[in-house]
C-alpha cells in the first residue's frame, strides 16, 4: 500500500496559528454501539419516511457534521443552522443515495460540502450529470457489501498514514490548500475503492440501457 | 463514453471533491465527469476520503431542540429542490454546461474573435474565467503560453497540438511550462470549453494588441 502522499510541500504556506487543534483523530470508535448500526438500512427506511430511522441517523451524523463545518472555519451558530439543513436534505434526497458507490458518511460529506459552498462561499457549484437508478433497477447487494468493506479499509489506511500526511489531507479538505498546492498525483491509496465504484457505474449504465 | 484518452489530474479532482476549486474550473470538471466514468469513479473515491473525515470528526453537541427543528424544516418542505432536468442523450453539452448556457449549442451567444474563431464567456464568480470557443476546422488558435493553469475540454470536433489528439470529452491540462498551438482538426468546427486562472499570454504582436479588447 503506498503511504507516500505527494503533496507539493514547496508551495504550501506555513500553517496558520488558528490551525492548532485540527489534528485528525485516529480511527477509533468513539462510542461502541451506534458505530455498528447499519446506516444503509437506516437510509432505506428513511426512503419510506421512517422518522425513527431518521432520528437514529441524526444522532450519529448531526454532531459530526457540525464539527466538520466548524473545523472548516464556520462559526457555531451558522454551523448549527447548516447542520439542520444538511440533515433535512438527507431526508429529501434519501431516494438518490446509491450504496454501491458511496458509504452513508461519504454521502453525508457531499451534502455538507455543497451546503458549505452555498452558505459560506456563496458560490454556485456545477454538479456532474446525475445517474439515477431507473424505476426497476436496484443496486447489486454484493456491490453494496464490497463498497462497505472498501470504505472501512480506506478509513484504516488513512488512519495509518504518517501524521504529516494525514495533516496535509485535512488541510486540502478543510480549504487550506489550493489545487495548485496539491501535486498532480496525490498518491492516496484509492485504487481499490475506485475500481469498485467504476464497476458499480458500469452496472448502472447497463441498467439505464 | 469509452474513447476519452485525456483525463483530469488528481489535484483537480481532489479540490473539486473537497469543494475548494473555483467555479470556472469546477464547471470544466463537472462537464468532463458527466462524460467520463473513469474520472467520475476517481472523483467519488476522493469523496470517500471526505466521508472518512466526517466519520472521524469530533462530536459537537447540537442545541436541545435540533432534531425537532430539523423535522420542522422537513415538514415545511424547505429542503425540497426542483427536479433537475437532465440533458438529452444526443446533446452536445452535458447537463452542468447546459445549466450555464441556458440550453444546448444553439443557445450560445457567440462573439466573433476574427478568422472565424468565436467565443462566449460564461458568467461565474471568482477571478478564474471559463468560456466556450468555436474554432473552424483547420484553423489554429493563436500560439500562447500561460501564467497559470488552463483546462481545455473538447465538446465537438477535435484539436491537435504538441500533446496529441483531443476529441470529444478529452481535456488538456496546461500550465506555465506548456507553450502549445492547438489546431482544430480539418472538417468539423471544434467546440471547446476552456477555463483559465490567468490571462493568456500570446506570442504574436497582433493578438497582444487585441488581447484587452477580446478579454482573453
Amino acid at each position: 500500500m503506498p503511504t507516500d502522499i505527494a503533496i507539493d510541500e514547496g508551495s504550501v504556506p506555513a500553517r496558520p496559528a488558528s490551525y492548532a487543534g485540527r489534528v485528525m483523530q485516529p480511527a477509533v470508535p468513539k462510542s461502541p454501539s451506534p458505530e455498528n448500526e447499519d446506516f444503509v438500512a437506516l437510509v432505506e427506511r428513511i426512503q419510506s419516511k421512517d422518522r425513527e430511522a431518521f432520528a437514529a441517523l441524526f444522532r450519529h451524523f448531526a454532531p459530526r457534521v457540525k464539527a466538520f463545518l466548524m473545523k472548516g472555519g464556520t462559526n457555531e451558530g451558522l454551523a448549527e443552522e447548516c447542520t439542520q439543513e444538511v440533515m433535512a436534505t438527507l431526508w429529501t434526497k434519501a431516494h438518490m443515495f446509491d450504496p454501491s458507490r458511496a458509504s452513508v458518511s461519504t454521502w453525508v460529506f457531499t451534502i455538507a460540502r455543497n451546503r458549505k459552498i452555498d452558505a459560506l462561499r456563496r458560490m454556485k457549484r456545477p454538479e456532474p450529470e446525475d445517474l439515477p437508478w431507473g424505476p426497476e433497477a436496484e443496486p447489486d447487494q454484493a456491490d453494496v457489501m464490497t463498497l462497505r468493506q472498501e470504505s472501512e479499509k480506506l478509513a484504516v489506511a488513512i488512519a495509518e498514514l504518517p501524521e504529516k500526511q494525514r495533516d496535509l489531507i485535512q488541510r486540502a479538505y478543510f480549504g487550506d490548500l489550493s489545487h495548485a498546492q496539491i501535486a498532480e498525483e496525490t498518491g492516496l491509496p484509492l485504487g481499490t475503492i475506485k475500481s469498485r465504484i467504476r464497476l458499480a457505474l458500469e452496472r448502472l449504465r447497463h441498467a439505464m440501457g | 463514453m469509452s474513447d476519452i484518452n485525456h483525463h483530469l489530474t488528481d489535484a483537480l479532482l481532489m479540490s473539486y471533491a473537497a469543494g475548494t476549486l473555483d467555479e470556472a474550473f469546477s464547471l470544466v470538471v463537472a462537464t468532463h465527469v458527466s462524460l467520463c466514468d473513469e474520472c467520475r469513479a476517481r472523483l467519488e473515491a476522493f469523496e470517500a476520503v471526505g466521508g472518512v473525515l466526517v466519520e472521524e470528526s469530533d462530536n459537537v453537541a447540537l442545541s436541545d431542540d435540533a432534531l425537532d427543528a430539523t423535522f420542522a424544516l422537513i415538514d415545511v418542505g424547505l429542503s425540497e429542490e426542483p427536479e433537475r432536468r437532465i440533458a438529452a442523450p444526443d446533446s452536445v453539452f452535458p447537463t452542468p454546461l447546459q445549466e450555464y448556457v441556458g440550453g444546448d449549442l444553439e443557445a450560445v451567444r457567440w462573439r466573433a474573435l476574427g478568422g472565424g474563431v468565436m467565443q462566449a464567456v460564461l458568467k461565474t464568480s471568482g477571478n478564474d474565467k471559463v468560456r466556450l470557443l468555436s474554432i473552424p476546422g483547420g484553423t489554429a488558435m493563436p500560439d500562447h503560453g500561460h501564467r497559470g493553469l488552463e483546462l481545455t475540454m473538447v465538446l465537438k470536433g477535435a484539436f491537435e497540438d504538441e500533446d496529441g489528439y483531443f476529441g470529444r470529452g478529452d481535456v488538456e491540462v496546461a500550465n506555465e511550462d506548456l507553450h502549445h498551438t492547438p489546431v482544430a482538426v480539418a472538417g468539423e468546427t471544434c467546440i471547446c470549453l476552456a477555463a483559465t486562472d490567468a490571462p493568456l499570454r500570446f506570442k504574436g504582436i497582433v493578438p497582444r494588441i487585441a488581447q484587452p479588447f477580446l478579454g482573453i
